[in-house]
């Protein structure tokens, strides 16, 4: 058997695109491997969904790691009820279009204790709606391993996560204690009670998102695209008030903006910005002359030095 | 990159000066490269890394800003905010001012982009230096230019070496801070690539450095060092290859098996080396049954090959009996398969390596149970092996590995994937060691059992020649040498026949 033969491919005739180039290929064939892996060594997997772009390119990885079949596990969606209206529109699109399990929890306290981003502030109602209910429906399914779209490039306490982030039986990610990770060799290894959270985008920056999203085609929520949209402004944001819950304060108004969202998370919670970005060339050459980072427009970022590590080991994301 | 405009207008400013932005990057046409960058913080690695993402635009205005707020100040003489905070990601390290661990950094120039893992420079983090390497295409050592070469860059050239690097960047930092001395710099280059070769490393490259000033990192300091006509660190991470130690034969660890109804039987992996084409025949081990390769099955495209690194789904033309854990394999070009092999391993963890202690073992897909003797422990210092019984934590070891079922491998030289495996505790589950095949160890029975021994009687030169090549010398304190007159070595032989 001969041992070089030239890359070509044969396209099925349905697909138009062309092939990836080395870079993306490259990622993809890591995250696709690791899909592959923690699905064939843990129990019950699950995927946590969030419906934003990161979200999407680990969806569409997914269905890419185990076609011809379906995707083995359900995405979970933790739905704090302050999500955007066109995010949930979207996410429920998704699962039918591809034909997908999908569970969506929502903490009862939001309900019961009225918990909501403007009564609570940022970081309570985050640990209540976000990382609480991420807990509970965690131990509600007996998951024993976690995807996420987690990449090493967003946030410095992220840097030094593994692929495969070991959790102990509450959930608590030990940032001194973590397991060594050599070549692609992954450990799978835990004990009843205990997970691993599983990122294959760890090696990803948000550039590589957008442009593998433009390449594959990948479908994403619309408010990533510039658009004319009713904003308010508020703690140095523009926040979306589409919403009726979203009451404004003495002094605010209401206007019309073109705007578009870099990340999207709780519509309280993220800050738009003004762009014409309105396709994904706009998007990405707008990117590439940015000057801030993609989480600037989070709010829980910011409440403290080193707030996300310190959300991070109560289980967070 | 050739901006030296830039590079003194931002040293002009006082505040936080952002680098003025280049247009909209093309898309990179290469693979990305992996690198470890291996010095202390007093040779200004935290400040060389920080200098490679400022000067290629990876940190952003607001990332600058909180650093500028964190560093209180704390500023460098060029008005520049302290890198060493925007690396150090976590409290517990803010705190102490130390790196703990490893962490990837993500930058890219118009040809390429880059992941560094960026590791500690302290001799008990040995292990940390492991795993950054363990993926790592090229290594850049980093030396103070005023103090030179230390125990420590020998060291680190070892792990890297071991780890399979074969490509080194000699960085010699502080440049500035000898008056850009050229014969300070040739002197030092000099020594290191002695050390280089006497790990067997050829491809090396030395560049003067200020990582401070931003000279000969992204930008050229020809201003400051006209003497100095080589590449600037940017262009050889440019142009260096990515590991291709891949030559051998076809291999396909199998992740799982895709049985998404009767009519498809497809088995997933990533291609570990070699290549496949639909017609080839493959062998499955460890069964050893031979089938066909009838289609490369991938999400959008039904390929006519695939090559190492691709995720694919291979389907065969008959049944047969594949489950994960098993390899496909090209079959006039297979691995080791055996139940003992000789292999050199990193201990990761305080409990050390135990002599005797049963761990399993997983490489590839495949986990097994497997007993580990350690040998020879590595003296960092000298480079000498001697003898032990167990390996404490951060020790390099040569170990004998026992398998209960048949084990499959490729000695590391040749293939980084399956040559490659972790040790995980049982009790603990957590991951304690690291290792690499050298071997497949002899397993015959009766005469030619393990414990026993060949006396060979050669001439001299046939000695040394053979005491030089690779094998040998890998498992030199297998043997035992003794050199004697021909007519002494007939005596004791014919003892022996007596």
């Amino acid at each position: 058997m001969p041992h070089t033969h030239p890359e070509t491919e044969l396209h099925n005739p349905q697909s138009t695109k062309p092939p990836l180039d080395p870079h993306l290929k490259a990622l993809e064939n890591e995250a696709i491997h690791i899909f592959r892996e923690v699905a064939a060594e843990f129990e019950r997997p699950v995927m946590l969904y969030s419906i934003g772009k990161d979200s999407s390119v680990l969806l569409h990885l997914a269905r890419k790691a185990f076609y011809p079949g379906r995707v083995p596990f359900p995405l979970l969606h933790v739905d704090t009820g302050w999500k955007f209206r066109e995010m949930i529109a979207f996410r429920d699109e998704m699962v039918e279009k591809y034909d997908l399990d999908l569970v969506a929890h929502t903490n009862p306290r939001g309900a019961s204790e009225n918990v909501t981003p403007f009564t609570h502030g940022s970081a309570l109602y985050t640990d209540i709606m976000k990382t609480e209910a991420l807990r509970q429906a965690l131990d509600a399914g007996q998951y024993d391993a976690a995807f996420g779209g987690a990449r090493r490039d967003e946030e410095a306490s992220r840097a030094k996560e593994r692929i495969y982030s070991f959790r102990t039986p509450d959930h608590r990610w030990d940032p001194r204690n973590q397991r060594p990770e050599l070549w692609n060799v992954y450990n799978g290894m835990i004990r009843k009670g205990e997970s691993v959270r599983a990122f294959p985008l760890s090696n990803w920056t948000e550039v590589d998102i957008w442009r593998y999203i433009q390449a594959e085609e990948i479908p994403i929520v619309p408010l990533y695209f510039a658009k004319k949209r009713p904003i308010v402004e508020r703690d140095g944001m523009m926040i979306l008030a589409e919403d009726p819950r979203l009451e404004l304060l003495p002094g605010e108004t209401k206007r019309e903006e073109v705007i578009r969202f870099r990340t999207l998370g709780c519509f309280p919670l993220t800050g738009a910005i003004r762009s014409h970005a309105t396709t994904l060339d706009d998007i990405i050459s707008e990117l590439e002359t940015a000057t801030v980072s993609e989480r600037q427009g989070r709010a829980i970022d910011r409440d403290q030095a080193g707030s996300m590590e310190k959300k991070k080991r109560e289980g967070y994301f | 990159m050739t901006a030296p405009a830039l590079a003194t207008a931002a040293l002009d400013e006082t505040a936080v000066a952002l680098p003025v932005q280049e247009p909209a990057r093309v898309a990179r046409d290469s693979r990305p490269l992996r690198l470890i960058t291996c010095g202390s913080v007093d040779d200004g690695k935290s400040t060389l890394i920080g200098r490679l993402l400022w000067d290629t635009k990876a940190v952003k205005e607001d990332q600058a800003a909180s650093l500028q707020r964190d560093s209180k100040g704390k500023q460098n003489d060029l008005g520049l905010p302290d890198f060493a905070l925007l690396l150090d990601g976590l409290q517990a390290e803010r705190e102490q001012g130390i790196t703990i661990d490893v962490a990837y950094r993500y930058f890219s120039t118009d040809k390429r982009s880059f992941i560094v893992a960026d590791t500690p420079g302290h001799e008990q983090y040995t292990r940390n230096m492991a795993t950054g390497a363990s993926t790592a295409d090229l290594a850049v050592l980093l030396v103070d230019a005023r103090v030179g070469l230390l125990e420590q860059t020998r060291r680190h050239a070892t792990i890297a070496t071991l780890m399979g690097i074969r490509q080194f960047v000699l960085a010699v930092n502080k440049i500035d801070l000898t008056n850009y001395d050229r014969s300070r710099f040739e002197q030092i280059s000099h020594e290191f690539k002695e050390l280089a070769l006497s790990l067997g490393v050829r491809q090396v490259t030395a560049i003067p450095v200020s990582a401070l000033k931003g000279e000969n990192v992204v930008y050229d300091g020809r201003a400051a060092m006209p003497w100095y006509e080589g590449p600037t660190l940017i262009e050889v991470l440019e142009l260096a290859t990515t590991r291709s130690a891949q030559t051998v034969g076809f291999r396909l660890p199998v992740q799982r098996v895709s049985r998404p109804g009767e009519s498809f039987r497809g088995y997933q992996g990533t291609v570990a080396g070699g290549s496949v084409k639909p017609g080839d025949s493959v062998v499955i081990l460890p069964s050893g049954m031979v089938a066909n390769v009838t289609k490369i099955v991938t999400f959008d495209l039904v390929r006519n090959a695939a090559v190492a690194g691709d995720a694919v789904t291979l389907v065969f033309d008959r049944q047969v009996d594949v489950s994960r854990g098993d390899m496909i394999v090209a079959i006039d070009s297979q691995p080791m398969t055996g139940l003992a092999f000789d292999a050199q391993l990193v201990a990761l963890q305080a409990e050390g390596i135990q002599p005797g202690k049963r761990y399993w073992l997983k490489s590839g897909s495949r986990r097994q149970r497997v007993q580990v003797q350690p040998i020879n422990q590595l003296d960092l210092q000298s480079g000498k092996w001697n003898h032990a019984d167990e390996l404490p934590m951060n020790a390099i070891g040569k170990v004998h590995l026992a398998f209960d079922e048949q084990a499959i491998f490729d000695a590391y030289e040749q293939n980084r994937t399956t040559g490659a495996f972790i040790l995980i505790d049982p009790d603990t589950n957590n991951t304690v060691a690291g290792g690499m095949i050298t071997a497949k160890r002899a397993t015959l029975g009766g005469i030619h059992a393990e414990d026993s021994r060949v006396i060979l009687s050669l001439p001299a030169d046939l000695a040394d020649q053979l005491m030089a090549t690779e094998i040998f010398s890998s498992r030199r304190e297998d043997a035992e040498v003794r050199r004697v007159t021909a007519a002494r070595a007939i005596e004791i032989i014919d003892t022996i026949d007596e």
